[in-house]
């Protein structure tokens, strides 16, 4: 019902005004909401960093762990399959693991490691999901007639070396993942959390 | 030059869409820009929008509970089902702001009452049942019934200690049915006692079914209003007087003009109910009652089994009549009754403004019972005297109504102006 | 303002509506007895209190919805401290307190299993759980001894005996007085009136005893004033227990109440502004 006498100046600037702060209040509001969607505290409790005691695990042995619901394998790796690494460089897809997403930073390195005798990575092919199996032993495969250890996945035949850098000409398109892990001490490994004053 | 090419842009987007949906233009009209409502509304009519506003509020939270909420009476300790756990351990503190959402749709199951019982109280005091709104009055009567169930079961899913022992009471007062009684109560149940059985179904028809019954008679309400037009505090009908145009000349638009009415009252209801969550979100236990705050264990009953406080004027009603079917049969005659207000209520005028001392007076009385009864329903029922106050009140909330053909139609009245007075 | 009949019954009713909740509210609460006066928004009593619970309550209560994390979080402690003062049962840090005592055994030695308190600040509120915790008292006719006067017959010895010390309690025989009734003399209903034995008004009844007072006989190493404090920093515990969200939900209680009180006065100055057309 227009008037002459309206105020439309006025009207236009309580509306808006209105407008803003109910919206502003109604945004606010969402974000409780869409928060009850992060981890709650039971699964940040189950997904809570994971102790492993390493002191009987002997050399060239893999043990296999939990944490977060995925395969963490934990390699003492012995001075020979160490030596063998660099020279497959040439046959990588990412011998110096420039993919960043691939391992933290403290982990970039020729071992994709803290300590070079230890492996630790996430046990899921970076293909499809399958889990490799650990062909530790440096010795002629039918999938390899030059391997010198490492990880062969059966799904899809892709193949990982002893620090999980996947080889070219197979399916995989990236590093073996390595998780967030440091050592509490000599006998101790944690795995979720990066070690203290680490990037 | 790049604002009108926006316009244009906008411009042919609406051709695009009046081309594929041209109705919704009409309908927009229809229900809000030329929805011609009386200008005189007061405070009593803020309760229809708030009652939309609260159903949206139950269903968005409700829809977050269910996220996390398990309808399982498994254990998931000893003692405690996971359903308790559930809302206990998972809302209330495991997942962020849980304890938010459900403090919501807790405050917001009782303020649903609160503003439905001040809309209804509203339609009675200005003849709004009356000839052309019996349909609309019906409807928001059916409302009524669902809502009561639907929050019934809502209060069950918990597995509280009051979750079980009031549903074990109010299913078994389906017992009262000679014959079909017990069979009925084991098929309500699914189980010889309230079990997994129960409140899994109750889950259902809470989260999904019954919502979906209360939007659909949420729409037809107020398409039937729409299609009558509104009442108003003067009971004048606005559609009697219309101008060169057919508008009703005491009518506004009801957007922009209660569109902005109503956001101001949200403002200050949402206040009101955010002082109450935020603060006393128990309200001393009559919004969350404390024995819902222990697990259900069917071998000790609660000191004092009692239903929320919307249900207390019946559960009054069922407790003072010493016979068990006559106090089921009394309980359900008090809802039944109010559907036949619109045949009941003869008067001539429709507001209680222009009505005599006499109806003023029952309206009082009813209102005062309903509120005394309400108050004896919350009690423990034990003193002889309260009952036979009960009983005295139970037979002034029934007169109000069956004796209601004769006084609305005796009652002095006052000539109802044929416009609606000045807004000021 | 209030034009009409009508305005003024609408606005009558709400009064009178408004006036039953605080009442109510008071009763339903237990108003009856003495108050705990505990300081919920104290962390240091909170604290002090968990402290408690752990040393004295978990080995028979568990606490099964509450995490140690969560209580590291709200108590402002570490996990280290956490781990090393609270958990004594090799649980991990995001677990639940459950209690080392197997619920079936517990049921078997004190006839009832001991419940879990994670919501008994809730649902039997502070100041039942504070007049509880200091209601013991000796009772060679039960089990272990014990008796309380807020819960006769209850399962629980005093476990805070060592810091009350030992209480006694003082009774009284119930009065004679007479009840009106509708019966037959040979239901014991005589023209009308019935006799019957009650407790004073205000002292409770116990095994067939009136309850006049308790007091402590053998001191223990607090005296009463600290083992009130004691008792309130349990209290306090147990009240933040039952609902760790409290505090936060009144701190942002208040900016919300604030916010939407100033959204409504922009509201109605919108009102108020596009009302100007309507005559």
């Amino acid at each position: 019902m227009a008037n002459e006498g309206v105020n439309h100046g006025r009207r236009r600037f309580l509306t808006a005004t209105t407008a803003v702060v109910g919206g502003a209040g109604a945004l606010a509001a969402a974000v409780p909401f869409i928060k009850t969607w992060l981890p709650s505290a039971k699964a940040k409790s189950a997904g809570a960093p994971v102790q492993q005691d390493i002191s009987k695990i002997e050399v060239g042995q893999m043990v296999i762990t939990e944490w977060r619901g995925q395969p963490v394998w934990i390699v003492r790796r012995s001075p020979e399959q160490i030596a063998a690494l660099p020279s497959l460089n040439d046959r990588l897809r990412d011998p110096d693991s420039k993919n960043t997403d691939q391992q933290p930073k403290y982990a970039q390195n020729a071992y994709r490691s803290i300590k070079e005798e230890w492996l630790v990575m996430i046990g899921v092919c970076t293909h499809l999901g399958c889990s490799p199996k650990f062909h530790g032993e440096i010795k002629p495969e039918p999938f390899d007639a030059q391997w010198k250890g490492g990880f062969f996945c059966p799904c899809h035949k892709s193949r990982f070396d002893m620090a999980g850098r996947v080889f070219q000409g197979v399916p995989a398109p990236t590093n073996l993942k390595v998780p967030d892990y440091h050592f509490a001490d000599d006998k101790t490994l944690i795995i979720g959390v990066k070690p203290e004053g680490a990037a | 030059m790049a604002t009108s090419r926006i316009q244009s842009a906008v411009a042919g987007l609406q051709e695009w869409f009046n081309y594929r949906a041209a109705a919704f233009g009409p309908v927009y009209r229809k229900h809000m820009s030329e929805y011609w409502a009386p200008k005189n509304f007061n405070i009593w009519y803020y309760f229809g929008s708030l009652a939309l506003l609260v159903l949206v509020n139950q269903i968005v939270t409700g829809i977050f509970l269910t996220m996390h909420f398990k309808p399982s009476a498994a254990d998931f300790a000893p003692g405690i089902s996971q359903a308790f756990a559930s809302v206990e351990l998972t809302i209330m503190r495991d997942v962020e702001w849980g304890w938010l959402i459900r403090y919501m749709h807790s405050t917001g199951a009782s303020a649903f009452f609160i503003v439905v019982y001040l809309h209804m109280f509203r339609g009675l005091l200005y003849g709004s049942a009356q000839k052309p709104r019996e349909l609309v009055w019906l409807l928001g009567m059916l409302i009524y019934l669902v809502l009561m169930a639907e929050a019934f079961m809502g209060y069950v899913l918990p597995w509280g200690q009051m979750s079980f022992w009031g549903a074990k009471v109010i299913i078994s007062l389906f017992g009262a049915i000679p014959m079909v009684g017990d069979s009925l109560v084991e098929w309500i149940m699914g189980d010889y006692l309230p079990a997994d059985a129960t409140l899994n179904r109750f889950f259902a028809l809470h989260v999904i079914a019954l919502p979906l019954v209360l939007l659909l008679l949420v729409v037809l309400h107020l398409a039937a209003l729409h299609e009558v037009g509104s009442n108003n505090p003067e009971g004048i009908d606005i559609k009697k007087k219309k101008d060169a145009n057919g508008k009703p000349l005491d009518g506004i638009a009801f957007h922009p003009y209660y569109t902005v009415k109503d956001l101001f009252g949200v403002g200050f209801f949402l206040t009101i109910c955010a002082f109450v969550l935020f603060f006393e979100p128990t309200f001393g236990g009559w919004f969350l009652e404390h024995d819902n705050f222990v697990a259900a264990n069917k071998l000790v009953t609660p000191e004092h089994i009692k239903p929320v406080w919307y249900y207390t004027p019946y559960y009054a009603m069922l407790r003072v009549v010493p016979d068990k079917l006559l106090g089921v049969l009394t309980m359900f005659g008090a809802i039944a009754i109010l559907f036949l207000v619109p045949w009941l209520d003869r008067s001539p005028v429709k507001s209680y403004r222009y009505r005599g001392w006499i109806s003023k007076v029952a309206l009082a009385l009813f209102a005062l019972s309903f509120v005394w009864l309400g108050k004896i329903g919350a009690g423990p029922g034990t003193d002889p005297v309260e009952t036979i106050i009960g009983r005295v009140l139970t037979f002034i909330y029934f007169a109000f109504f069956i004796t209601m053909p004769l006084w609305t139609k005796s009652d002095s009245t006052k000539p109802v102006p044929e416009r609606v007075p000045a807004h000021d | 303002m209030i034009k009409n009949a009508m305005t003024k019954l609408g606005l009558s009713l709400a009064v009178a509506l408004t006036s039953i909740a605080p009442a109510a509210l008071a009763n339903s609460e237990g108003g009856k007895m003495p108050s705990a006066n505990t300081r919920p928004d104290n962390i240091a009593s909170v604290q002090r209190g968990a402290k408690l619970f752990f040393n004295y309550c978990v080995g028979c209560h568990s606490l099964q919805f509450v995490r140690y994390s969560r209580l590291a979080d709200d108590l402002g402690l570490t996990e280290d401290q956490v781990m090393q003062n609270l958990n004594f049962t090799g649980a991990k840090f995001g677990d639940t307190v459950v209690s080392s005592m197997p619920a079936a055994d517990a049921a078997t030695w004190f006839g009832k299993a001991p419940p879990d308190l994670s919501l008994e600040g809730r649902s039997k509120g502070p100041d039942w759980v504070y007049n509880y915790l200091k209601s013991f008292y000796i009772d060679h006719s039960r089990p272990l001894g014990w008796n309380n006067a807020v819960f006769p017959g209850a399962s629980m010895p005093n476990v805070l005996w060592e810091m009350q010390g030992s209480q006694h309690a003082a009774f009284e025989p119930k009065q004679k007085k007479q009840e009106k009734c509708s019966g037959t003399p040979a239901e014991g209903c005589n023209n009308g009136q019935r006799e019957i034995e009650v407790c004073a008004p205000g002292r409770t009844e116990i095994d067939g005893k009136c309850l006049v007072h308790l007091e402590v006989e053998t001191a223990g190493t607090q005296n009463a004033q600290q083992f009130d404090e004691t008792v309130r920093d349990v209290t306090a515990f147990l009240q933040y227990a039952a609902e760790p969200a409290a505090l936060q939900r009144q701190k942002l209680g208040a900016w919300v109440v604030l916010y939407l009180a100033f959204f409504t006065f922009l509201a109605w100055l919108l009102k108020k502004e596009y009302w100007k057309d309507v005559h």
